[in-house]
């Protein structure tokens, strides 16, 4: 339908401008800007204000203080490890769900997206019953480090698998035949020909993942707690909150923010990169947990 | 066993394991350590006078939050897709920020704007209107970390389906409305759904930013994810598990919704 629309001669440019019902697009533009600035950037700039309220010397101070800096550190190495240890298994199961058949695969498919609907501190308390003091098998890594990277690694699941599974539906497989007809191996055929392919669709799952891991919160808050050595970042900006020292709290966010719009900027770039290649153009629509995928503005046959 | 079945079923252990054991199992257990001593004491902890009221809040949040990001996602989608501006690169970035916000900096944030020495604080407390610790502020932290995803859902559909057939009902003489309500979003109808259901999930658990902002009051200003965590914290775990149940069940609902409607757009 699109070839057909872009086929089509000349489209009208005059129509184009007619079709926000009841308001102009004038209007409409001020009333989304307006939602955006109450509801979005106004309390954003209010943390920037407080971050910076007692002057940039006392936000260095704050964000380098030791247990500040120790919280940064911790969910940065937690997130690493989390996101590669998604990377692999999401990709696995990722391609389970398209290239295999067994039984209950449709149910497994569906489950996959449990982290999405399900609330972060209900997360945290079946975690906790699982692999906490009382659990059934015996391993207790509650409280612990470990306890982080399980954690995050249950909320960040499905953002590599759903950003992997459309490039793989939408793969020619002629290549991999190919491949194999002229000799090559399983591995050899995923190195040389699957992986590259699913690149940019793995890269963006897993910059997705990594901004969210970074933040987190409900789903440790319980599992892994706030003592001083598994106090991750979003714990100690919550502990700091509520023994009043506000500014502390806010230069930590003004941080963790700030990595997180890098993880950000770089899914964009991803993007940018996928679309001139005409390949991951697909997974980030499809992806149900959004991600950057920023229309261009405007009509993209403009 | 030829090499490469023996590789898929490693690939299945591997991939289906990992998913029992972080999916599947926890929540079988949770399932399990609800029910374990029977029906009554979960129950009981839901229908208790706070249990229900943290229950009424949070769909009340939910009745406000998920129609006003509904109408400002289509809105914002429309402008973004169909009215080329200069400024739009900008709208899309602030849309995506609460993604990358954690929950806790979005409550601290609403916490510094309406609180005691917030920039909003004087001119609302003189309307003797109170934000913080009660309802509103609850509600604004539900929108704000709701934002993105009607938005993200619906413009690559609005993208996908072009303006061809829109034209030809202003062709034919169809004014902006008409042509919204009788092309555009039966066309777009899924895409919108899908995101409803995202959003309708993320205001239900939304538990960090909340946390901030509520005070976490029993039976005041108590949502069903702040239940579940004191009730755990004062190891009135039937209360917890109880609470864990019924926003597991919804999310469940919630995980039939999103494949239901993946299938209808596909068709």
């Amino acid at each position: 339908m699109e070839a057909h629309a872009a086929k089509s001669p000349v489209a009208p440019p005059r129509a184009r401008q007619l079709r926000l019902p009841g308001v102009g697009a004038g209007l409409g533009r001020g009333v989304v800007v307006l939602y955006l600035s109450l509801f979005v950037l106004l309390p954003l700039a209010a943390l920037l204000d407080n971050s910076l309220s007692e002057g940039i010397g006392h936000f260095w101070s704050q964000v380098s203080s030791g247990q500040a800096k120790r919280s940064l550190e911790l969910i940065l190495v937690c997130s690493l490890i989390v996101v590669a240890i998604n990377a692999v298994f999401g990709t696995i199961v990722a391609w389970l769900l398209v290239r295999d058949n067994f039984p209950g695969k449709s149910i497994v498919n569906a489950i996959i997206d449990l982290p999405f609907a399900l609330p972060t501190i209900v997360a945290s308390l079946i975690l906790i019953q699982l692999w906490g003091n009382k659990s059934p098998v015996g391993i207790d890594i509650a409280l612990t480090r470990t306890a982080i990277v399980v954690a995050l690694c249950f909320v960040t699941l499905p953002f590599v698998v759903r950003a992997v599974q459309p490039l793989l539906i939408e793969m020619d497989r002629e290549m991999e035949e190919a491949a194999a007809s002229l000799g090559a191996g399983g591995f050899t055929i995923f190195r040389r020909i699957i992986f590259p392919n699913l690149l940019p669709g793995l890269a963006a799952g897993v910059a997705l993942a990594f901004a969210r891991a970074l933040g987190e919160y409900g789903s440790v808050l319980l599992f892994a707690g706030g003592k001083p050595d598994t106090q991750v970042a979003s714990i100690f900006i919550g502990q700091q909150i509520e023994t009043g020292n506000e500014v502390g709290a806010s230069a930590v966010s003004i941080v963790l923010l700030a990595m997180a719009l890098v993880c950000l900027l770089i899914i964009t770039l991803i993007q940018r990169w996928g679309s001139r290649h005409e390949r991951s153009q697909v997974n980030l629509a499809a992806n149900p947990v959004i991600t950057g995928a920023a229309p261009q503005g405007g009509d993209e046959r403009e | 066993m030829s090499r490469a079945t023996q590789s898929r079923w490693g690939l299945r252990f591997l991939g289906l394991g990992y998913i029992a054991v972080l999916l599947i199992a926890p929540l079988i257990l949770l399932f399990y350590k609800t029910f374990e001593d029977g029906l009554a004491a979960p129950f009981e902890a839901i229908t208790s006078a706070d249990g229900l009221h943290a229950l009424k809040l949070t769909l009340l949040t939910v009745a406000i939050a998920v129609p006003l990001n509904t109408i400002f996602g289509v809105l914002c989608s429309l402008l973004l897709v169909r009215h080329k501006w200069k400024g739009n690169w900008l709208i899309d970035a602030a849309i995506n920020l609460p993604f990358a916000i954690s929950p806790v900096v979005i409550g601290l944030s609403l916490f510094l704007l309406y609180g005691r020495q917030g920039w909003l604080e004087p001119g609302l407390a003189e309307a003797g209107i109170k934000i913080l610790f009660s309802t509103p502020g609850i509600i604004l932290a539900c929108i704000f970390v709701s934002v993105p995803f009607v938005v993200r859902e619906t413009v690559p559909v609005l993208q996908e389906i072009g303006t061809e057939q829109e034209q030809a009902a202003e062709t034919l003489g169809a004014n902006a409305w008409q042509t919204f309500w009788r092309v555009t979003l039966p066309a777009i109808r899924w895409g919108v759904a899908y995101g409803v259901v995202l959003t309708t999930a993320r205001v239900l658990g939304e538990f960090g930013a909340v946390s901030v902002v509520s005070g976490n009051i029993s039976g005041e200003t108590q949502t069903l994810p702040l239940f579940v965590e004191k009730n755990y914290e004062n190891f009135n775990l039937p209360g917890a598990f109880g609470a864990a149940v019924l926003l597991a069940l919804l999310a469940l609902v919630v995980l039939m919704a999103m494949n239901l409607l993946k299938r209808k757009e596909a068709a």
